[in-house]
């Protein structure tokens, strides 16, 4: 039997906006993923712990501060850093899409703007998966 | 009664024609809802207001329960106070934005500040790193305040700041700037919005734990009443409820319930009712549902009036009046097809406006991308420049009083927001509920049910889930000079040389006195931002004192 799917949802930054994380969070859990939810104000460094010690498969970042381009490659860079290459990494939150392609040359697999359904993020999870499931 | 009751039976007997033609020409849905998921019925009538009783229920603009406005005139006396929320980058490129809004007709500021001011950190703080000037203004010390304000003369104009856990220190700054620019306290007129409970629910810019946060509010109540008369003391808020995906009726519930916990603890503290209730007001969220949203404003003024007066026995009438500042809503705005959004803020702020606001925030077409462009808020101004000088929508009082399906609407949320209440005071008040994560819970899963039903299709975005085109990426978003941070940590750094660090030493050595006592906390942090004592320093020692609090991660 294939295990369950296991998503970090991260708040990295200082921004409250949560609405976003959590209900994607939920969404997740309701198509059969085990998630875990940070919580805000989370520094690249505690992401990365964070995704570690939880071994997790996706890390899933929300922001809308505008620090996008500071704290979303220094979650990569981090993972790295430890020796972590397969942890599909992506993010979203109000993000002008002519930033989209510096973040995706810094290794973050997707950009998801205001109005993505729950139902694309899913599948894009469970397309783009690093590591196997069995 | 006799009247009635043969309207009751024509009634039926109409219904029963609709039902037998619907068979064949069905009504466009099964079900007809409102955008907070409330039943609406095909039509309303005199049967749906129950016993009415209009002096009780209405009475006149001005006067109790206030359900038509807190004011006699309301919009003849004067408009609502046009009142764009903005900030970003350093205190020289807000303060232009600021002279430029002024210059465009607004009548008062709205000063947003950037997310490490709001969490009280400098800019130079790790965590700041990335953060400085982006959603708001960078403020370190009153050095950057004093330009933030230099050539606005604040005798004239009133000026709200959206800041909560470090609402004191800001509060102290401008005080210390006006007295620079020759202005008493007395002479000021503004709004902090100092409403740390609705931090803890949806905004997420909290410091410390509920017991110090609540001292500190108390502590400006008190500190105001008797030095700075004329300002708001507290703006509390339910926009962000809102914004975090709460319905109409959750939005004026929590924070009315949040209201009565301010009440509560500065009773406690010893202070009268009066001297403090007059100073609070409120802030709410304007959503695209027109005939819920005007309800809604209507029935927080009459449910607020009974408390004021009934629970807590305030007999000043002002400390009955729910006076309140609207923003459009955030989250209702679309990325796709963005200018249709002009359309979406001007049923909103129309919805304000019909339903009495006091002050007004319209949202730029923009605001699901970046931070508005100048151009983008000038369209904004301009929706409520058209609705206040061409729509006839302020020249009589409360136009829509009196009208079955608003009456109708007004009495049951006020209904179910006193459900609500009863709810939350049997939790043991509002602290509490949000302690035990009540209120967070009922958020989510009202946030939960709206982006579902949007999935589904069962409500229509256009241009989200419907009437869909191919676009091209938006060109000319407003961009924050990412050399901002940089420039910021120089200031500070060149502050830190020239500033007079014995006094600075001093004055943090008594705020941490004061913190540790029970003394009036705004005396200390007035000594210490005069001497340039910064923000960072500041909340840093109350954090030590304090502690920082701990939220429950859910969802």
């Amino acid at each position: 039997m294939e295990r369950k799917i296991r998503v970090l949802v991260a708040k990295p930054g200082l921004d409250g906006h949560d609405r976003g994380a959590k209900v994607i969070a939920r969404a997740l859990r309701d198509a059969g993923m085990e998630v875990i939810y940070t919580g805000l104000r989370q520094t690249p460094e505690q992401i990365v712990s964070a995704a570690i010690q939880e071994d997790v498969d996706v890390i899933a970042m929300s922001i809308l501060s505008g620090a996008h381009n500071h704290l979303f490659p220094r979650v990569v860079e981090l993972l790295k850093e430890q020796g972590v290459d397969d942890v599909l990494v992506f993010g979203g939150g109000v993000i002008p899409e002519e930033d989209i392609p510096f973040l995706k040359s810094k290794g973050v697999a997707e950009v998801f703007g205001p109005g993505t359904p729950t139902s694309k993020t899913i599948d894009f999870i469970k397309t783009n998966l690093k590591r196997t499931l069995s | 009664m006799a009247d009635n009751e043969k309207l009751e039976q024509d009634f039926n007997a109409w219904n029963a024609k609709v039902e037998k033609a619907n068979e064949k020409y069905p009504e466009r849905k099964k079900q007809f809802v409102t955008g907070s998921n409330a039943s609406v019925n095909r039509v309303y009538t005199p049967l749906d207001q129950g016993d009415f009783d209009y002096r009780t229920q209405l009475g006149l603009p001005g006067e109790f329960p206030y359900t038509r406005g807190v004011q006699p005139t309301m919009y003849r006396g004067r408009f609502w106070t046009m009142r764009q929320y903005a900030g970003f980058g350093t205190a020289e490129e807000s303060n232009a934005r600021y002279k430029y809004l002024l210059d465009q007709g607004q009548t008062g500021l709205s000063v947003a500040f950037d997310l490490p001011t709001q969490i009280g950190y400098d800019s130079d703080h790790p965590l700041s790193e990335g953060e400085v000037g982006k959603v708001g203004v960078a403020i370190d010390s009153l050095a950057d305040m004093e330009v933030l304000f230099d050539g606005i003369p604040l005798d004239k104009v009133s000026t709200s700041m959206t800041i909560n856990a470090p609402a004191a220190v800001l509060l102290a700054m401008y005080i210390a700037v006006a007295e620079k620019q020759g202005v008493s306290p007395e002479a000021l007129n503004g709004t902090i919005q100092n409403d740390i409970l609705k931090e803890y629910i949806a905004r997420g810019t909290y410091i410390f734990p509920p017991s110090p946060s609540m001292r500190l509010i108390t502590d400006i109540f008190e500190f105001c009443a008797k030095q700075v008369p004329s300002w708001n003391t507290i703006s509390i808020s339910g926009y962000h409820i809102r914004e975090a995906g709460s319905t109409a009726v959750q939005e004026v519930a929590f924070t009315l319930a949040d209201g009565i916990a301010y009440v509560q603890a500065a009773i406690k503290a010893g202070l009268g009712v009066d001297d403090f209730a007059p100073r609070l007001s409120f802030f709410f969220n304007a959503h695209n549902d027109l005939f819920e949203e005007i309800a809604k404003f209507r029935a927080a003024r009459r449910v607020w009036a009974h408390l004021m007066r009934d629970r807590f026995g305030a007999k000043n009438p002002k400390s009955w009046m729910l006076r309140f500042h609207t923003q459009t809503g955030g989250s209702t705005l679309t990325a796709q097809q963005p200018d249709n959004n002009i359309i979406r803020v001007t049923l909103q702020a129309l919805a304000a406006v019909l339903g009495g606001t006091q002050s007004l925030h319209t949202n730029s077409r923009d605001e699901a991308l970046a931070l508005p462009t100048e151009e983008a808020v000038r369209i904004a101004l301009r929706t409520q420049q058209v609705i206040a000088y061409e729509s006839g929508s302020a020249e009589t009082v409360d136009p829509l009083a009196g009208s079955y399906y608003i009456e109708s609407l007004t009495d049951r949320i006020e209904k179910e927001v006193l459900t609500y209440i009863k709810r939350i005071d049997d939790l043991g008040g509002a602290v509490k509920a949000i302690e035990q994560g009540y209120v967070q819970q009922e958020i989510q899963d009202s946030a939960y049910a709206w982006q579902m039903d949007v999935e589904k299709g069962e409500r229509i975005i256009v241009g989200l889930n419907k009437f869909q085109v191919r676009e091209n990426a938006p060109k000319g978003l407003l961009r924050v000079d990412p050399e901002v941070g940089e420039r910021q940590k120089r200031k500070l750094a060149a502050l830190k040389e020239t500033r007079d660090a014995a006094s600075v030493e001093k004055a943090l050595v008594s705020l941490r006195n004061a913190a540790r006592g029970s003394d009036n906390l705004m005396a200390p942090i007035l000594d210490a931002v005069r001497v340039y004592a910064t923000l960072g320093e500041i909340c840093g020692v109350l954090r030590e004192e304090f502690g920082e609090y701990r939220p429950n991660v859910m969802f």
